[in-house]
C-alpha cells in the first residue's frame, strides 16, 4: 500500500517501513520548539524529571516572541526563566530580543527546519513548516517537555485530505486567499485530526512565502498538519539555508487519501474572513461597507518580506486614512533589514504607519496594538476569535497584506483596485 | 452514538486544583463524577477558555479566575467543584496553550464532555490529567444546569435531571499504557530505562 507525504515522513521517523492512518506511533523529532508562553510550563515539567541533560542541545529551539520585548513584569519573569534554562542546558538555539524573530518565520529562514523533517512545537502554528515538505505539528507544553527529554513524541497517524490546486491566481490574490477560501469551504473543523496535502499544477504559481501562509493556517481547519510536495521552489529555498542534510520525500502514486477537494486558483478573488471564526469568509467584492480602526500587517502567517512588499506596493505614495492606525511587524530581524534596504520601511512610515520590531504582539491580543471595546481591525494574522486582539467587544477581519494595506488607505475594508 | 477521533482518558481526581503533570496511579479507580452542566456551543476556542492577555502566568489558580470569561463572565465565580463543561463540536480549537486545560481543571471542573475536540486540546487534556470525553448523542440532550453523573471506568454518563443514561467507549490501549505508567513523562522515562 502506498503512503502519503505525511505517512512517509512519520514512518521514517518511527523506524518503520510503513504506517497507516489511526496507528499510534512513537516518533523521533528533528526539532522541538517552544515560546515564552508555552516554554515555562514545559521547563517546569522537564525539571520535574530530574534529568541533567536535554536529548540534544542542537535540536531544541526556544524563541521568546509572544510577549517579547517583555510587555510587563510577569512576561519578563517568563522570558528570564527560558533564558536561564537555555544557558544551564547549553541550548544553542535560544533567540534573544534583537536577534529574535517570530518562531515560524525565523526557524525555517535560519535553516533549522529542513525538508523531510519531523518537527513538534508548543505552538499551534508549528504546522507552518509543511511548506518545506516537512511534517510539523503543534503540541502542548508537556509534550515539549517529554520531547526535550527523550527526543520522541507520540502521534496518531492522521488520515490525509488531498487538495488539488489548478490554475493561476489573479492579481492581488495571494496564498492567504487560497487558504481562507479552503477554510471557508470545509469549516474550522473540516480537516480535524487530518493532514492537508497539496497537489496539482497550481502549486507552481505559489511562492514559498505563500506556501508558508497556507501551511500555517492548516490548524485553522482543525488539521494536524498541512504539507506541500517538494519542488524547485522548495529546493531553491532550502539549499541556501539548510543547516542539516535533508531528504526529499515524495508521495506514492498509489497513496490512499481519505478525501479530495479541488480548487481552481484562477477563479478566486481576495477573501476576507469575518468575525469570529476564520471560516466566515466572503469574497472581497461581497464585503460591503465596513469601516475600520486598525490595520495589522505581520505575524507568522504574513510577516515575510514578500508580504511587506505586497503591502508596500499598495501603500507607497499614499496616506493611511485619518481614522486608522496601521501597524507593520516584520517577522524577523533579517526581514526588518531587508525592508529597510528595499525602501519598504520608508514607504510605510511616510504613509503614516508604525513600523515595529518583530513580535507576535497584537495577533493574540498580547501587546503592541490592543483593540478597545467596539473597535474593528483588519489583519493579516490567522485568528479572529472573540477577544483575540483585545476587548471581547472588538472585531478582527482577516485578509491578505495587499487588501489590508488598501483598507488602511480607504478607512474601510477594500481592495487595491479601489484606490 | 458515533465517535470522532480518539476517546480520551480520565485518570486524575477532579477538582484537585493545581497542574498535574502526571496521572497518578492511586487515582485510577476514581469514584463517579457528579455535578451540574455548564453548556456552551460549537467551536469553543482557547482564546475564550483563557484569553491570551492572561498567559503571562502559568499559575493555575490565577488562570482559573479568568476561565471562560470572554463568553461567560459568571463561570469563574459560580462554577462548583465537580461541575462539567458540556459543549458541541471542535471544543478547544485554536492555540496550543496548555493553560486552557489547566484553567478548566483548576476551576474545579471534573470533566469536559463534547461532541468532538480539537486535536491539540485533546492531547493537552490527556497529558495534564483533565478528563474529557466525546459523547455527541448525550451532548445534544443536556441543558445548562442539568445534574450529571459520570463513571469513567464503566464508560457511562447519567443525566439525573432528565433520567437518561448514555455509554461512551473506553480509552484505547496506548492511552491505558500512558495512564498505567503514571502519565506521559513517566512513560517516556520508563521506556528510556528499558531500552
Amino acid at each position: 500500500m502506498g503512503m502519503t507525504l505525511t505517512e512517509k515522513i512519520l514512518a521514517r521517523h518511527a523506524g518503520r517501513q510503513t504506517v497507516a492512518p489511526g496507528e499510534l506511533i512513537l516518533a523521533n523529532v528533528d526539532l522541538a520548539l517552544g515560546n515564552d508562553v508555552t516554554s515555562p510550563i514545559a521547563i517546569q515539567a522537564f525539571r520535574s524529571l530530574g534529568s541533567g541533560a536535554v536529548f540534544d542541545r542542537g535540536r531544541i529551539a526556544l524563541v521568546p516572541d509572544h510577549f517579547a520585548p517583555n510587555k510587563d513584569i510577569k512576561s519578563a519573569e517568563q522570558v528570564k526563566l527560558m533564558r536561564e534554562f537555555a544557558k544551564e542546558f547549553g541550548i544553542a538555539n535560544y533567540f534573544e530580543v534583537g536577534r529574535m524573530g517570530i518562531e515560524h518565520v525565523l526557524l525555517p529562514d535560519e535553516g533549522l527546519v529542513v525538508p523531510g523533517d519531523l518537527v513538534i512545537g508548543a505552538d499551534s502554528h508549528t504546522c507552518t513548516y509543511g511548506a518545506l515538505c516537512a511534517f510539523s505539528t503543534g503540541v502542548g507544553s508537556t509534550d515539549l517537555a517529554a520531547a526535550m527529554f527523550s527526543g520522541e513524541v507520540w502521534l496518531k497517524v492522521p488520515e490525509t485530505l488531498r487538495i488539488v490546486l489548478s490554475g493561476r491566481p489573479a492579481k492581488w490574490v495571494e496564498g492567504k486567499d487560497v487558504i481562507l477560501h479552503i477554510i471557508g469551504e470545509i469549516g474550522v473543523d473540516g480537516a480535524l485530526y487530518r493532514a492537508m496535502e497539496y497537489a496539482g499544477d497550481g502549486i507552481t504559481h505559489l511562492s514559498m512565502a505563500w506556501r508558508f501562509t497556507m501551511a500555517n493556517m492548516a490548524i485553522e481547519a482543525g488539521a494536524k498538519n498541512g504539507i506541500f510536495p517538494f519542488d524547485g521552489a522548495t529546493k531553491a529555498y532550502a539549499d541556501g539555508r539548510a543547516k542539516r542534510k535533508y531528504e526529499v520525500v515524495t508521495a506514492d502514486p498509489d497513496a490512499r487519501y481519505a478525501d479530495e477537494i479541488s480548487v481552481d486558483l484562477s477563479a478566486l478573488e481576495p477573501v476576507v474572513a469575518f468575525p469570529h471564526l476564520p471560516e466566515n469568509t466572503k469574497p472581497l467584492s461581497q464585503v460591503g461597507h465596513i469601516p475600520i480602526d486598525q490595520v495589522v500587517v505581520g505575524s507568522c502567517t504574513n510577516g515575510r518580506i514578500e508580504d511587506l512588499r505586497s503591502a508596500a506596493a499598495v501603500i507607497r505614495g499614499r496616506k493611511v486614512h485619518d481614522g486608522v492606525r496601521m501597524l507593520i511587524f516584520p517577522a524577523t530581524q533579517e526581514i526588518y533589514l531587508q525592508a529597510m534596504r528595499e525602501g519598504l520601511m520608508e514607504a510605510f512610515v511616510t504613509a503614516g504607519a508604525a513600523f515595529s520590531t518583530p513580535t507576535c504582539g497584537p495577533c493574540l491580543g498580547g501587546h503592541m496594538g490592543i483593540l478597545a471595546k467596539g473597535e474593528r481591525a483588519i489583519s493579516t494574522t490567522n485568528r479572529n476569535f472573540v477577544g483575540r486582539m483585545g476587548h471581547p467587544g472588538s472585531e478582527v477581519y482577516l485578509s491578505n497584506p495587499a487588501v489590508a494595506a488598501a483598507s488602511a488607505v480607504l478607512g474601510r475594508i477594500g481592495g487595491p483596485d479601489e484606490l | 452514538m458515533s465517535y470522532k477521533g480518539d476517546i480520551p482518558a480520565g485518570g486524575d481526581i477532579p477538582g484537585s486544583g493545581g497542574h498535574s503533570l502526571f496521572f497518578r496511579r492511586e487515582n485510577q479507580e476514581c469514584p463517579p463524577l457528579r455535578g451540574k452542566a455548564w453548556k456552551y456551543g460549537d467551536d469553543v476556542d482557547t482564546d475564550v477558555i483563557i484569553p491570551a492577555r492572561y498567559l503571562n502566568t502559568s499559575d493555575p489558580a490565577e488562570l482559573a479566575s479568568h476561565c471562560m470569561e470572554d463568553i461567560d463572565d459568571s463561570f469563574a465565580s459560580k462554577v462548583a467543584p465537580g461541575d462539567f463543561i458540556v459543549a458541541g463540536k471542535n471544543f478547544g480549537c485554536g492555540s496550543s496553550r496548555e493553560h486552557a486545560p489547566i484553567a478548566i481543571k483548576a476551576s474545579g471542573v471534573s470533566a469536559v464532555i463534547a461532541s468532538s475536540f480539537a486535536r491539540i486540546f485533546y492531547r493537552n487534556a490527556f497529558n495534564t490529567g483533565l478528563p474529557i470525553f466525546e459523547a455527541p448523542g448525550a451532548v445534544d440532550e443536556i441543558d445548562a444546569g442539568d445534574r450529571l453523573a459520570v463513571d469513567m471506568e464503566r464508560g457511562s454518563l447519567r443525566n439525573e435531571t432528565k433520567g437518561k443514561e448514555y455509554r461512551f467507549t473506553p480509552i484505547p490501549p496506548f492511552m491505558r499504557e500512558l495512564v498505567a505508567a503514571g502519565g506521559l513523562l513517566n512513560y517516556i522515562v520508563n521506556r528510556k530505562k528499558g531500552s
